[in-house]
């Protein structure tokens, strides 16, 4: 009885095989379309519009990466993989600057209008640009922002989830840590650098992550503004490659396209995993 | 809560929330009370005036056959997106539980899909399924099924709900996999001792301790569906064929931006600012209430 019990609870015996074999199945599922993409990154056209396509990768790997990174189709793909660094690294930084700041003064100063302008901030968590395209367009066009980095990253620096996190975080450093700076005669400031920004440290990685990934992934901001091909971000650039008429597209090129715009994601996930679970959990509540 | 020991002054705190009231106020409210105002108003042709229409814009948009049959359409959308992504992520989550060595491993292999943009998914996905060159519709051929999601309507639909699906099944399989992780073992334990097997205390233990976690990922892959899936529909199907996969949030792009209709895509704005109000609501409703047994 003891080991019948054992055998259920603790997972093992002759289902735990079947239970790998559905666990490798499923990585497998998973996998798959990213497999094949690798496989079409690595083959000729010919290979590709003569189905069915081979199922292990060819001997063109380099000359097709060579192609899509300094030729690609209407613009150099290394130039889109910039475009999207930029991009991607400014909305995450932008953020959790703006957040910091902000989330500080709400949390250690009583000052006026403090509640409206929380409930201000409060109010942009509930609406993506997805709803707001038109008139954002328009005011971004007015600014003159159409092609550049700032037209890419201000609209989409607009949200209040950081602030939230971090308003949350520093309501739990301990009160005496405040106390303490004041009777010494710290200034805010001096308190905010010295303290608060060192103890936010894994708050900000985490967040960084998350928001890195954000901002790679975007499509539908940069397809509006980003009309002059030297300013498309990779992700929305594979599209762009497609040819408008009935003719093949260029499947080799587009694959590997599409493997280096997972790359730089994959890696910060893969590489920050810890960082990323925690990010994604804090980000979500 | 609030802080027992704040600073004094006020314009320090005025300036450092500043930038960000400033970011708001250009890029987010200022264009929402743009939709707001447009969506009251129809520009004439050559967009030099327009004529106030109060709510004129929403009773045609209610009355239209497109707008209505977008919104079933978002709806069996979303639905089908949130299945197809939390199935299958609460098997691997289960199976990944019942392991005790390895399920880091599986864990690391599982959830980086994630990191894979919406609009990247879409294109491998178009890849496999494409009409000429696509492995999965060439074999489906040779089967004597004829592929073809450009012309047929469901496949069409298949294929931008598993396409949206794929990524999502990382991020879901992370959450249910904590949750699995922290249910009680001497519950389960208890339960088994009982002579319980393995399905019935997963249906009558384990599911309902996982409802808070089941009834977040409900929400969350919903609101994802909505707003987060316009790259696959814009890769894959461009919205049709037609207009058999247009989501309202592709309709408020093909309307404002290739029909170039500003008081119909902004009506069309606020009607999802409504709907993006109303699940917020239902989201922290549930943060308050905690969904239990």
């Amino acid at each position: 009885m003891a080991r019948e019990v054992h055998g259920m609870v603790e997972k093992r015996g002759s289902s735990l095989w079947l239970t790998h074999v559905f666990m490798i199945a499923g990585v497998f599922v998973i996998f798959f379309p990213i497999w094949l993409a690798f496989v079409a990154s690595t083959v000729t056209q010919e290979a590709i519009i003569r189905p069915p396509m081979p199922v292990w990768p060819g001997d063109q790997f380099l000359i097709n990466y060579k192609n899509a990174l300094f030729s690609g189709v209407n613009v150099p793909v290394a130039t889109m993989l910039l475009n999207s660094l930029i991009m991607a690294v400014g909305i995450a930084v932008g953020k959790i600057v703006i957040s910091l700041l902000s989330a500080f003064a709400i949390v250690y100063f009583r000052f006026p209008g403090r509640n409206l302008f929380f409930w201000l901030i409060f109010l942009t968590l509930m609406l993506p640009v997805e709803v707001r395209i038109v008139p954002t367009y328009e005011v971004v066009a007015g600014f003159g922002m159409l092609n550049s980095y700032s037209g890419l990253i201000f609209p989409l620096i607009a949200s209040a989830t950081a602030t939230f996190l971090f308003r949350q975080f520093f309501l739990t450093i301990p009160d005496e840590l405040a106390e303490a700076a004041r009777v010494d005669g710290a200034s805010p400031m001096r308190f905010f650098w010295d303290i608060v920004v060192p103890m936010s440290r894994t708050n900000v990685a985490a967040l960084f992550v998350i928001l890195f990934i954000y901002g790679w992934n975007q499509y539908l901001w940069p397809l509006l503004i980003t009309t002059d091909p030297e300013m498309n971000t990779i992700v929305m650039g594979i599209k762009q490659m497609f040819p408008s008429g009935d003719d093949f597209a260029h499947w080799p090129t587009i694959m590997a396209t599409s493997i280096l715009a997972m790359i730089p994601p994959v890696i910060v996930v893969i590489s920050m995993q810890k960082l990323f679970v925690r990010g994604l959990v804090d980000s979500e509540k | 809560m609030e802080k027992r020991v704040t600073f004094k002054g006020w314009m320090l705190p005025l300036l450092l929330i500043a930038p960000q009231v400033f970011i708001s106020a250009v890029f987010f409210f200022y264009p929402a009370g743009q939709a707001v105002w447009q969506s009251l108003f129809i520009p004439d042709p050559f967009g030099l005036s327009s004529q106030f229409v109060g709510l004129g814009n929403f009773e045609y948009l209610l009355n239209d056959r497109f707008y209505r049959a977008s919104f079933v359409t978002t709806a069996i959308f979303s639905i089908l997106v949130t299945l197809c992504s939390m199935i299958p992520a609460l098997f691997l989550a289960v199976l990944a539980d019942r392991l005790i060595k390895g399920s880091g491993t599986y864990r690391t292999l599982l959830i980086w899909p994630y990191a894979v943009a919406p609009a990247v998914a879409g294109v491998l996905w178009l890849f496999m399924f494409n009409t000429r060159v696509g492995v999965v519709s060439w074999y489906l051929g040779q089967l004597g099924y004829d592929w073809n999601h450009v012309l047929n309507d469901g496949e069409a639909m298949g294929l931008v709900v598993v396409a949206s699906a794929w990524g999502r099944i990382s991020y879901n399989f992370l959450f249910f996999f904590a949750a699995l992780q922290a249910v009680p073992k001497s519950v389960i334990e208890a339960a088994a001792i009982d002579g319980a097997h393995f399905w019935r205390r997963f249906f009558t233990i384990v599911l309902p301790l996982l409802s808070p976690t089941t009834f977040f990922l409900l929400v969350v892959n919903v609101v994802y569906s909505f707003f987060e899936t316009f790259g696959v529909i814009h890769t894959i199907t461009g919205g049709g064929p037609q207009q058999a996969t247009t989501i309202l949030v592709y309709k408020v792009f093909s309307d404002g931006f290739v029909g170039q209709d500003l008081g119909s895509s902004s009506a069309q704005s606020v009607i999802l600012l409504i709907v993006v109000g109303l699940l917020t609501v239902l989201q922290f409703k549930y943060i308050e209430k905690k969904v239990h047994y």
